[in-house]
């Protein structure tokens, strides 16, 4: 009973206290009113930010004068924040008395992609994830004329030039050997087909394998070496966003693949297989030289990728192809119809793996090392040649961000090539043979940083140091750049640097090696960029020192190129059209090879222009484009003019078209595609070859007018949230 | 009587928290009931903004509650509706941010998975040509996982509809794709039942202007 009472009481006075304490939570004690107005860096108010005490429920947004007005039930030392989008949240301690209190501040503008300067001067990139790119990885392969090949897209750019007898971007006055490809920071030996002499070959690689494409036109970075005027940088696409299979059938080719990815999304594997006969084709479109053996390819590729962290990521790719082909040409140098004939057998094999990992909050690692080999059997009716190609690389590179933009990287490079080659032939009746071998060790160091100045301002500075065992000499080369953000949209650039290249590789089996070759750009860009326009103009000077010179085997050759790069781009003013021009003036001079005086090279023209155009027809499901290009004459080799080089091909025009009709049908999404290349049928001269006393000619064409392609492409996507949905219906 | 104090004490401590967090949890109910009941009447940009405000501050006042994130990022997922290019992606941003925190809170819930395949149906529409491979599988498993955290909802039917309206037919979508979808988000309407007088209760008239749009020719 005693007991029952006091628990009474007990309860009584506690609940006294649990009202107090309920009251006080209720927070009726004590109020103050806050006020103020919000800024920005331009004094500009900002309207809709939230004004508000962390972890309560007090605040209030500003209006659209940057004003705002809340009242607060605490006192005491709390924490104001201040947050909203596109600006960094600011959070301050203030002490609140009961007393009215005003707060008023600046917000800073966060950091964004679009507001920050990039360096531009000789970079042309496709990108997805970037925002300032010029190009969609998607554009690669829309371009009509461009077969879906990187480069044949790539040519129309400003920058490349029209040189239809032989592989490679040849830039701002270099040669195809001046410019390396690179995919996932390993360079690429050989990036195209094996072909038949003044017949282009394609590259390897499908444009669909690389996320992203850096084409540099000149004055680029530190990180790549080895080549004089270009640099095509290639980053091969992450995991796949589902479980896909693809079948491809086409008018030369036919071919498919499956790639899987693991179910928790970590892991993606797969393999594709190809062939390519041109033999049916043949027969339908007469080509102008005589096939003994029309070309076929069949090859393939795997792929393994794995995030092996939540930042870590592995990846493989290899590749490997064989092809074939053999063709007969009329000699020039016989009169009674003698055909040379030149059969060529090809393997190749690349390999690449590389794995990414960040260390820590602030270092990022990639390492790399691949392998590749490439033979060539060549026949001709009195040799039998056998030319491998092997290389062996590896590469690692360190990265460190400094404060929010700036970075610095450093790495180094180490390459074995292994050269050979053996020729099984006979002269004038005697048999000979030759065999000769090379062997290099090339080992690179590089550093270089991307100091932000400010948001609007950044100088890039770095430097490459290589060696070669052939050279046995070590040569630094400085490099650097500049960018400033002149306005919301636009910048300036500036690029400077030196580049070394090793004598092409058919010159290191001459007795006496020369030495390397060298080239310094001096470059300056401005480029507007928004959403749908984009305008980019280059001025550049690239000198050129030590080039080979076959007539003393030394490298005592020289030259010049310089011009003006001229981009326009426009996705808006025509509804449903995307187009873009660009234009290059090129006026460039050399002595090298065997040239007995500096004059302009066969590979380029004094003008080139392309438009390409791309349209989209939505209610018909009918995606259709083409570009025109169009070059003036460039220089020959006429042995009858006294005036060496001074000859010129006839202009040239080519107007490529394509279309795709695209269609989804369940889980497959299926692409019919053709292109017709060169439509209404130009003449395309590439150059003449004259017989050894110059008394006859040929011209130098492609090997038929018009190249037709006609393919269908499916697409199995095992998207498992649809069947699912369907299911449900 | 010492010893029953003791026993007491504990118990009351917890009596005094539940009647704290009762009264609190009334001011919580009653606020996002205002703002929750404004979503339905909101447009406007700058209103859509403070509304959004308005639930970051609840958020960060109701640590433990899924809503009031969930319901910020359905404001910025909204806003991203009447803006283009750069500015859409910053939204979407924002809203992954919430529904990151309202998942953390409460994991396996159907309607934050739902949300998080509208944000990334979203950033499709920044450049449907080039991101339509790589955010419409996304957008689509999430929804796949919000459908099989709960059969009942019918927003992720929903959104299944709108991302078929506006896919054209070539890519597999299109009005005659998108009505059956839409039709049945409808039915399950119907019968759907909010678990509260503040849980997300959306899309039922949106549904039936879709229906109308489909049958225009």
């Amino acid at each position: 009973m005693c007991d029952n009472y006091n628990i009474l009481q007990f309860m009584k006075r506690s609940l006294c206290l649990f009202a107090l304490i309920l009251l006080s939570f209720q927070g009726i004690l004590a109020q103050t009113k806050v006020s103020g107005k919000i800024l920005d860096q331009k004094k500009q108010p900002i309207p809709g930010v939230n004004v508000f005490i962390k972890d309560t429920y007090d605040g209030a947004s500003t209006d659209p004068d940057g004003n705002f007005f809340f009242t607060a039930a605490d006192t005491g030392d709390v924490i104001i924040v201040c947050s909203f989008i596109g600006f960094e949240q600011i959070e301050r301690k203030v002490s609140l008395t009961s007393k009215d209190f005003t707060f008023n501040t600046t917000m800073k503008e966060s950091l964004n992609e679009l507001k920050v300067v990039t360096i531009s001067a000789g970079t042309i990139e496709a990108s997805d994830e970037k925002k300032t790119t010029v190009l969609k990885p998607l554009d690669i392969v829309t371009t009509a004329g461009a077969q879906g090949d990187i480069v044949g897209a790539l040519k129309t750019l400003p920058g490349a030039q029209q040189v239809g007898e032989s592989e490679g971007l040849f830039v701002r006055g270099g040669d195809g050997s001046e410019t390396k490809t690179i995919i996932d920071g390993m360079v690429v030996n050989k990036p195209f087909f094996s072909s038949a002499p003044d017949i282009a070959s394609r590259g390897r690689f499908s444009p669909f394998l690389f996320k992203g494409t850096v084409f540099s036109t000149g004055g680029y970075s530190a990180q790549y070496g080895q080549g004089m005027s270009s640099v095509l940088a290639l980053e091969t696409q992450d995991l796949p966003n589902q479980t896909s299979s693809t079948l491809a059938i086409s008018s030369v080719s036919v071919g498919g693949g499956y790639n899987k990815l693991w179910k928790d999304k970590n892991m993606s594997a797969g393999f594709d297989l190809n062939y390519a006969n041109l033999l049916p084709y043949f027969k339908l479109v007469k080509q102008t030289p005589e096939y003994t053996r029309a070309p076929q390819f069949s090859g393939g590729s795997l792929n393994f990728r794995k995030k092996t962290s939540a930042t870590g990521m592995l990846k493989f790719y290899g590749y490997f192809n064989l092809s074939d082909l053999g063709i007969k040409t009329l000699s020039i140098d016989s009169i009674n119809g003698f055909k040379n004939l030149f059969e060529l057998n090809n393997s190749d094999i690349y390999t690449n793996l590389t794995y990414k990992e960040r260390l820590g909050e602030k270092w990022l690692m990639n390492l790399g090392v691949s392998y590749s080999t490439n033979v060539d059997h060549i026949k001709t009716w009195n040799d039998s040649i056998r030319s491998q190609s092997d290389m062996s690389q590896g590469r690692m590179v360190f990265s460190r961000g400094i404060g929010k933009l700036s970075i610095i990287r450093f790495g180094g490079e180490y390459q074995y090539t292994f050269d050979e080659i053996k020729i099984d032939g006979a002269k004038y009746g005697f048999p000979y043979h030759i065999k000769n071998a090379i062997y290099d060790n090339y080992s690179s160091q590089f550093v270089e940083a991307d100091i932000y100045i400010t948001q609007k301002l950044v100088l890039r500075a770095g430097a490459r140091g290589e060696h070669t065992t052939l050279e046995k000499k070590y040569v630094v080369s400085p490099r650097t750049s500049l960018a400033y953000k002149i306005g919301e949209k636009s910048q300036i650039s500036f690029a400077y640097g030196q580049f070394y290249q090793k004598p092409d590789r058919a010159y290191l089996f001459y007795s006496k090696i020369p030495g390397y070759n060298k080239a310094t750009h001096y470059i300056a860009n401005i480029q507007r960029v928004d959403d749908y326009h984009t305008l980019r103009a280059e001025v550049y000077f690239k000198k050129y020192d030590n080039l080979t010179n076959l007539i003393d085997s030394t490298n005592s050759g020289f030259g010049y190129a310089q011009g003006l790069d001229v981009f326009w781009r426009d996705k808006k003013t025509i509804k449903g059209v995307d187009y873009w021009i660009s234009y290059t003036y090129l006026e460039t001079k050399r002595k090298y090879q065997n040239y007995p005086k500096e004059v302009t090279p066969p590979f380029a023209a004094t003008h080139t222009a392309s438009l390409v155009f791309k349209k989209f027809f939505e209610k018909l499901n009918l995606s259709t484009g083409f570009t025109y290009t169009y070059a003036t004459g460039r220089p020959y080799y006429n042995p009858n003019n006294s005036e060496f080089m001074s000859d010129k091909t006839i202009d040239y025009h080519s107007l490529g078209i394509n279309g795709a009709y695209l269609r989804q049908i369940k889980n497959c999404f299926a692409v019919l595609a053709f292109s017709v290349t060169n439509t209404i049928g130009n003449e395309q001269i590439f150059g003449y070859r004259y017989s050894y006393d110059g008394i006859r000619s040929a011209a130098v064409t492609p090997p038929a007018k018009r190249f037709f392609f006609v393919g269908l492409f499916l697409s199995f996507g095992q998207n498992r949230s649809k069947e699912v949905i369907d299911n449900n219906n | 009587m010492k010893n029953e104090m003791k026993k007491l004490l504990p118990l009351l401590a917890l009596l005094s928290m539940t009647l704290y967090a009762t009264s609190q949890n009334k001011k919580y109910i009653a606020i996002m009931e205002k703002n929750v009941a404004a979503l339905d009447t909101t447009r406007d940009g700058l209103q859509l903004q403070n509304l959004a405000n308005n639930f970051e501050r609840i958020a960060s006042a109701e640590k433990a509650e899924w809503l009031p994130s969930y319901y910020a990022a359905y404001c910025y997922t909204n806003m991203t509706y009447s803006t283009k290019g750069d500015q859409i992606d910053t939204y979407c941003d924002k809203a992954d941010k919430f529904l990151n925190v309202a998942d953390s809170i409460s994991p396996k819930n159907s309607e934050i998975y739902t949300l998080k395949a509208q944000v990334a149906s979203a950033r499709i529409s920044v450049n449907p040509m080039s991101r339509g491979q790589k955010y419409g599988p996304i957008s689509g498993d999430l929804r796949e996982k919000a459908i099989a955290y709960d059969k009942t909802n019918p927003r992720p039917y929903y959104l299944e509809g709108t991302s078929l309206f506006y896919t054209p037919p070539m890519f597999g979508g299109g009005k005659d794709k998108a009505k059956p979808v839409f039709q049945k988000a409808l039915e399950m309407y119907e019968t759907f039942k909010p678990e509260s007088s503040i849980a997300p209760n959306w899309g039922k008239n949106s549904c039936n202007y879709f229906i109308k749009e489909c049958d225009k020719k």
